[in-house]
């Protein structure tokens, strides 16, 4: 039977074949929390009985949401994750390291991996050719404890980024235009499967942008199939050996095939709040913006802050606004640091805070006032989201960050690019 | 009494109505993060940012009715978790988040997926978990709900996972 690339590798985990809307025992390859849900892991394993964890090396606890921490109670819970790495032997990436996705991305997963997250957006490590899927705290500690998980072989949509990119449009302004088609709940239980001429040609960071995102359509995970561009990523991250090839066979039987044509595509945003509210930002009235946020799993990495370096160079923020820029590693803070990528944004007025997840989840770093906007590259705009139920989310691709920074209000990058 | 008893039980209370995509992030904000280690405390926020009287109102046994693609966002079993600490006895919607609706098994909260619009705010409801039926008391109406897949019927009449794993020590779904 030909299989798509979750069928293949569910069934490659359960040591049995099987097809979507089956339902099997697998086992996983990599189990991650971070300082969010880890904690609660923490104790469910041990009220489970457990002692230990079953694959200390695969076993990762992040410290990022909160890192460094900003209250005594946070410390506290990362106290109870480095002592719980420390006894078991798993690992701890501490404050400062990075954000959980963009580190297993570059130092862990691999493609044909299942990786279980104690976070939603683990699905961006589907960029890579893995099954990855967030799930709570009770299912990540007997993934823990066991290696093992229950889980549901998705049915796939297959999604063809087709034709072609135009200039000023960004892999950002294509998943948020394609979570508008497909809606908030339009991907839910399923898999999203990416390909097409463009998808096809997209450099890694740009997948990660995607299948960082399949999540707020409902999708269970994200995915790419694994090839040149892959094997080239994981060899400059000296992982070559961990490169396969994976791809749905010919035949595969996809629930929906959605042929986006991608040159019909203009810098978008999302619009509060839902990620689903998507709109061209041309069709934006004037929206003042207070603070502008360029960073996290979504758009923190190398090729998104140089863009923004790129528009913000011999440029000044506007007055009243607050440029903030996190990159979402330490490898990416130090090669933009190296290249003078965060020189520029300094210069230009932004605000750079450590590598971690910053203000996106509404606990530090640039908690939003009431009646507040912020423009931000990362991947929700729920209310409340950063910090203040009384205020207002936009989200956006970086270089529709760093132009809008520029002007003190949502603006085409296209005025700037072209 | 443990949660499998419960499975087989009436559940009776009344509804308070919430609309569509109602977000993790409302039912359990992340500026409350540092709360996640003192759930008690936790609880008494429980849906603030979508209600913020609703935790002052909710009794035990009520019922959360929501719309369509209740629990949307963040992996934060909390969510479900200070739900049920709250005493809320189920909740009800057109249909919910995927890992929201996992984890709200995995804690023992039945997530329960039916014509939501058939319930108004107020309205006495009883559940019966067994057969599927919700008898909307106040409307004199009874609504079916869709049956859970057998391995999370499993889950549920263990006591939620922590419990299915201890029991079988490991997974017997």
């Amino acid at each position: 039977m030909d299989k798509t690339i979750s069928e293949k590798i569910i069934s490659e985990h359960a040591g049995r074949e099987l097809k979507a809307g089956d339902i099997a025992v697998v086992n996983v390859d990599l189990v991650m929390s971070q300082d969010g849900t880890g904690p609660l892991a923490v104790s469910q394993i041990k009220r489970m009985g457990f002692s230990g964890v079953k694959n200390p090396e695969k076993s990762i606890f992040f410290i990022d949401h909160a890192a460094p921490s900003p209250r005594k109670e946070l410390s506290n819970s990362h106290i109870v994750l480095r002592e719980f790495a420390g006894q078991t032997g798993s690992v701890i990436s501490d404050a400062g390291e990075g954000v959980c996705h963009q580190i297993l991305a570059e130092s862990y997963t691999c493609p044909g991996d299942i990786v279980l997250g104690g976070d939603s957006h683990t699905c961006t490590s589907g960029a890579l050719g893995a099954f990855a899927t967030g799930m709570g705290s009770t299912d990540i500690a007997v993934g823990y404890a066991l290696a093992r998980t229950w889980i549901m072989v998705p049915e796939t949509i297959k999604v063809n980024f087709g034709r072609k990119v135009n200039k000023g449009v960004f892999a950002k302004d294509l998943i948020i235009y394609l979570i508008g088609k497909i809606t908030s709940d339009g991907a839910t239980y399923k898999a999203l499967e990416f390909g097409g001429e463009v998808g096809s040609i997209l450099s890694m960071d740009e997948r990660f942008t995607i299948s960082n995102m399949a999540v707020e359509a409902g999708a269970k995970t994200g995915i790419f199939p694994s090839d040149s561009i892959t094997k080239e990523y994981l060899k400059s991250q000296g992982r070559e050996n961990c490169f396969r090839e994976i791809s749905s066979d010919k035949e595969a039987k996809y629930e929906k095939i959605m042929d986006i044509d991608c040159s019909l595509i203009e810098p978008m945003v999302s619009q509060p709040h839902t990620v689903d509210n998507a709109l061209p930002v041309n069709n934006l009235e004037k929206i003042m913006v207070n603070q502008v946020f360029i960073g996290t799993c979504t758009n923190g990495r190398l090729s998104d802050l140089k863009i923004a370096a790129d528009i913000l160079k011999d440029k000044k923020v506007a007055s009243g606004v607050r440029l903030i820029v996190i990159p979402a590693s330490k490898d990416i803070y130090l090669e933009t640091l190296r290249t003078g990528i965060l020189e520029t944004l300094i210069d230009s007025g932004a605000i750079v805070e450590s590598p971690g997840c910053g203000p996106c989840v509404g606990i530090h770093q640039g908690i939003l006032g009431d009646g507040e906007v912020c423009l931000s590259t990362q991947n929700r705009n729920f209310k409340g989201r950063m910090g203040n139920p009384n205020s207002f989310i936009y989200l956006c691709s970086p270089a529709t960050a760093a132009w809008s920074a520029v002007k003190g209000y949502i603006a085409d990058p296209r005025e700037v690019l072209l | 009494m443990s949660e499998g008893k419960k499975n087989s039980e009436i559940l009776r209370g009344r509804s308070f109505k919430f609309g569509d995509d109602i977000s993790t992030d409302l039912i359990a904000p992340g500026r409350l993060f540092h709360l996640r280690s003192d759930l008690p405390e936790l609880a008494k926020h429980v849906l603030e940012d979508a209600d913020p009287e609703f935790a002052g109102k909710v009794k035990p046994g009520d019922f959360v009715v929501g719309g369509r693609n209740f629990g949307l966002g963040s992996s934060r079993e909390h969510a479900p978790l200070i739900m049920k600490m709250a005493g809320v006895g189920a909740v009800l919607a057109k249909s919910f988040a995927r890992i929201f609706f996992r984890n709200s098994i995995n804690v023992g909260l039945p997530a329960l997926i039916c014509d939501t619009d058939k319930i108004d705010e107020g309205d006495i409801l009883e559940i019966d978990l067994k057969n599927g039926i919700i008898d909307n008391k106040t409307r004199n109406l009874k609504l079916q709900f869709n049956p859970l897949p057998e391995v999370m019927i499993k889950i549920l009449n263990d006591g939620g996972l922590a419990s299915h794993i201890t029991k079988n020590k490991g997974f017997n779904l």
